[in-house]
């Protein structure tokens, strides 16, 4: 049945029409509105409670589709590099992002890293810092570089025109961004215990979205979202396959992929795509020195990921987690053409889910990638295979 | 590492190639002897701190690198894609997955030990951190991880340098003390450090008699034989030190007699055109990518690859009163960890200070950590330096990526581009 004109479609909508702007005009309006400051964020996380608590918005920036034009965007990547950078260029030069303050680029890999060189000389005016992460773990080594590197980032913002670090200000920020945390934890939830109820990528959509208007707005949103999908009674399962879907953490792959895996007989019940609201896995204490909070949310809470250095247990592990509560069946391996976290990674997940079993599959996309018709094939086979030994 | 065309071999060649052999020898005999030794990468590596405990280090950058030269890659880099490591990453890893399911063969055709200990120094290169994390899984070895934070400003902070000493002293050399059965030897590491610092005295004088016109080394093929031994297994002994001094006095001697540097085919007679390279070199056809600008008499005169072990020239020496505030400065500060805007100053530096006619720029598929930025690099080093860029693509260690033909085109017409600018100028 058709969810058509319907609020349930508007909300998607709104979401999609936020995801398809590229001159961000809800960031335009906010800053209007507020006179606050906007800085925008590469994948995959950043604590984006220091800047809410500053009065600044956070942005994520996720790349670009097929329809953006890389006219410039090309001249400064070679062929043999992945497509976000690219077209990160391209809106920055274009002008697109002309409303940001500033961008932050955490260290999750040497393409982001050398990224911010790049904008650093491109865009003298503007704030722009790369925010390094500890790989080490413990709370007295890698702890204490990571609360220097926040105690700079809060400080660099108030040099900016932010409001001055205030505890309490970032305390009550925590609490707004565990509520969105929680939101999309339990519509993630949902999605893996009725997937027809939850088509990801209507998900996906409301995620983007959510990385682009403040906090409240988005928790809000997702609150709907669940509401109004309880509502429809024209979600009904149907005989797909549940697959997860792993590599997909930094350049996204165009909501047109989404569609295909799903039209071609997958159920996604779970996935790496937008992590930023997910990367701390629990509710952060609000109580105590709330800076340092976030420090050993960062350190013990994170998802793992091919961007951490995990040394402990067995490689592979926390995706075995994931399969078994999400009840997989399957893992599709998505990962962005040249991305190295996530293909250097690759054969060491792949060697997990076949020492537990698992089927899986791979293939690569590029952000603007416009054809899917042997992803369409690849996946729908791998949907019916999974479905056939489920049957026997 | 030598260069193997000479008949009349140089004094530090045969040292370094006696360095080399000997070596090998101790790893092929570490099995029986009971020799520790420890996996580490070129950039920030901890040689003096290895050596202070009697480990042998083993570097498997330039493992690969050597495969290559001896035309093993293109069947290690088969194996381990045909395992499914993807075409997309870095082409050390795979050829170093593809030697060892071949049986661990090294440069010298001696078989290599398994790692006792894998020493991830995580500096400049996010594939290091994956690289180790495969070897484990192949090897069940393990980990000492150093994790050494990037410097996007170009300075080191306090916090950077507190962050990686701390991780000295609370993980690495604890881990060392494991491996090796023996204590924390400050004194004896002070004692390497000491020799690092001559040695690196001598390099930093190599590099820069390029600086002479006719510049007397090649500053990039050549010079790869010359942060040899201290990229590798050397720095912070009394054989490093040798090198040098005899490298050193070799080179006065092409200077005192007015000659340019050696190639493989014997030296160059007239330095046509003084270039600065950026980016490591392709290894599969390395002599023949080097007889390309040897033809033209083109001569680098400085380079950023010969910087990933440490950026010497810049002022920085091993400094045996700080032994571990100076390794972590020394891992802070190789080339790869550099920012671009630093990196991009360096290279205008250098045609500036060796009075280059222009600059190359050779991108390498592998490599996100020089690469994803170079384009960028290539029009900044143009409008600060006033010199004209060249930019070709290959890879490090994969021949699929090798275009001879391609890559000459390229070339030719960047000299006579350079060639055609000095006449203007001249006119
Ligand atoms: S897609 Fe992968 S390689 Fe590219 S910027 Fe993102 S993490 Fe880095
Ligand atoms: S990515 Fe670059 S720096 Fe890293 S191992 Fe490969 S060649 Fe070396």
């Amino acid at each position: 049945m058709s969810t058509e004109g319907t609020p349930l479609s508007a909300l998607v909508e709104r979401a999609d029409a936020i995801y398809r702007d590229y001159s961000l005009a809800t960031v335009r309006d906010w800053k209007a509105r507020t006179g606050g400051l906007a800085v925008g964020f590469m994948p995959i996380y950043v604590p984006c409670e220091i800047l809410h608590a500053q009065g600044v918005l956070p942005v994520g920036l996720m790349g670009a589709r097929d329809d953006l034009e890389i006219i410039k965007g090309d001249a400064y990547y070679q062929s043999y590099i992945c497509h976000i950078p690219r077209s990160t260029i391209e809106l920055g030069l274009s002008g697109r992002l002309d409303c940001l303050d500033g961008v932050l680029f955490p260290a999750i890999c040497d393409v982001i890293r050398n990224l911010s060189g790049m904008w650093q000389m491109l865009f003298p005016d503007k704030l722009v810092r790369y925010l390094d992460v500890p790989q080490n773990f413990e709370p007295e080594i890698g702890g204490r570089f990571y609360r220097h590197e926040l105690d700079e980032l809060a400080r660099s913002l108030t040099e900016r025109g932010a409001r001055p670090y205030d505890a309490e200000a970032l305390r009550a920020s925590i609490g707004l961004y565990n509520a969105l945390r929680r939101e999309v934890r339990e519509l993630y939830a949902l999605r893996q215990r009725e997937p027809w109820k939850v088509p990801t990528s209507e998900l996906y959509l409301l995620l983007r979205a959510s990385v682009v208007i403040p906090v409240q707005d988005a928790t809000q949103m997702f609150r709907e979202y669940r509401a109004l999908i309880a509502e429809d009674a024209s979600r009904v399962p149907l005989d797909q396959a549940r697959v997860m879907l792993t590599g997909s953490f930094c350049e996204q792959p165009p909501i047109g992929l989404i569609r295909t895996l799903e039209r071609a007989g997958c159920y996604i019940v779970d996935d790496d795509f937008v992590q930023v609201h997910r990367w701390i896995q629990s509710d952060i204490p609000t109580d105590g020195d709330p800076m340092q909070q976030l420090v050993m949310a960062f350190l013990q809470d994170a998802m793992a990921s091919p961007t951490r250095y995990i040394d402990k247990g067995e490689k592979g592990a926390d995706l075995i987690l994931r399969i078994r509560r999400s009840q997989a069946e399957g893992v599709l391996f998505c990962a962005p053409s040249f991305c190295d976290p996530a293909l250097l990674d690759q054969p060491m997940a792949v060697r997990a889910v076949e020492r537990h079993g698992v089927p899986w599959t791979a293939f690569k996309y590029s952000e603007n990638t416009g054809q899917f018709q042997v992803i369409r094939e690849q996946a729908g086979t791998f949907a019916d295979s999974i479905k056939l030994w489920s049957a026997v | 590492m030598t260069i193997p065309t000479k008949s009349q071999k140089d004094d530090s060649q045969l040292r370094q190639k006696t360095m080399i052999a000997r070596h090998f020898d101790r790893l092929a005999a570490a099995p029986e002897t009971g020799e520790k030794n420890v996996y580490t990468f070129v950039p920030g590596n901890l040689t003096e701190l290895l050596l202070s405990f009697d480990l042998l280090p083993v570097l498997p950058e330039i493992n690969s690198l050597q495969s290559a030269m001896r035309g093993k890659t293109a069947e290690y880099i088969s194996i381990a894609e045909k395992l499914g490591h993807s075409e997309d990453v870095c082409t050390y890893v795979k050829s170093d997955i593809g030697m060892m399911k071949s049986g661990n063969i090294g440069p010298t055709g001696q078989r290599l030990p398994n790692p006792d200990l894998l020493l991830l120094s995580y500096t400049g290169c996010f594939t290091f951190l994956k690289w180790f994390e495969l070897l484990r899984e192949e090897y069940h070895a393990p980990v000492a991880m150093l994790h050494v934070p990037y410097q996007p400003d170009g300075r080191i902070t306090p916090a950077m340098r507190d962050y990686v000493v701390k991780q000295l002293k609370d993980d690495i050399i604890p881990a060392l003390e494991r491996i090796s059965g023996r204590a924390y030897d400050e004194d004896k590491l002070r004692e390497h450090l000491k020799l690092s610092a001559q040695a690196e005295d001598d390099l930093v004088w190599v590099l820069q008699s390029a600086k002479h016109k006719p510049s007397p080394i090649d500053a990039y093929f050549g010079a790869v034989y010359y942060v040899g031994p201290i990229f590798s297994a050397f720095r912070g002994t009394e054989g490093a030190v040798a090198y040098y001094q005899a490298l050193r006095a070799e080179i006065a001697e092409r200077i005192r007699e007015g000659k340019g540097p050696v190639t493989p085919d014997g030296d160059i007679e007239k330095e046509r055109f003084r270039v600065v390279v950026e980016g490591p070199p392709n290894w599969t056809s390395f002599r023949q990518f080097w007889k390309m600008f040897a033809d033209e008499g083109a001569v680098a005169v400085a380079s950023t690859y010969t910087k990933v072990g440490g950026v010497y020239d810049a002022g920085f020496r091993h400094d045996p009163s700080r032994p571990l505030e100076s390794l972590a400065e020394y891992c802070l500060g190789c080339y790869t960890n550099l920012g671009l805007p630093t990196r991009i100053e360096m290279l205008a530096q250098y045609v500036r200070d060796y009075e280059a006619d222009g600059f190359l720029i050779n991108s390498v598929k592998s490599c996100n950590s020089f690469s994803a930025g170079q384009l960028h690099i290539l029009r900044e080093v143009e409008k600060r330096s006033g010199k004209p860029g060249g930019f070709i693509e290959s890879d490090l260690v994969d021949p699929r990526y090798f275009s001879a033909a391609n890559i000459k085109n390229r070339l030719e017409s960047y000299f006579q581009m350079l060639e055609q600018k000095r006449l203007g100028g001249a006119a």
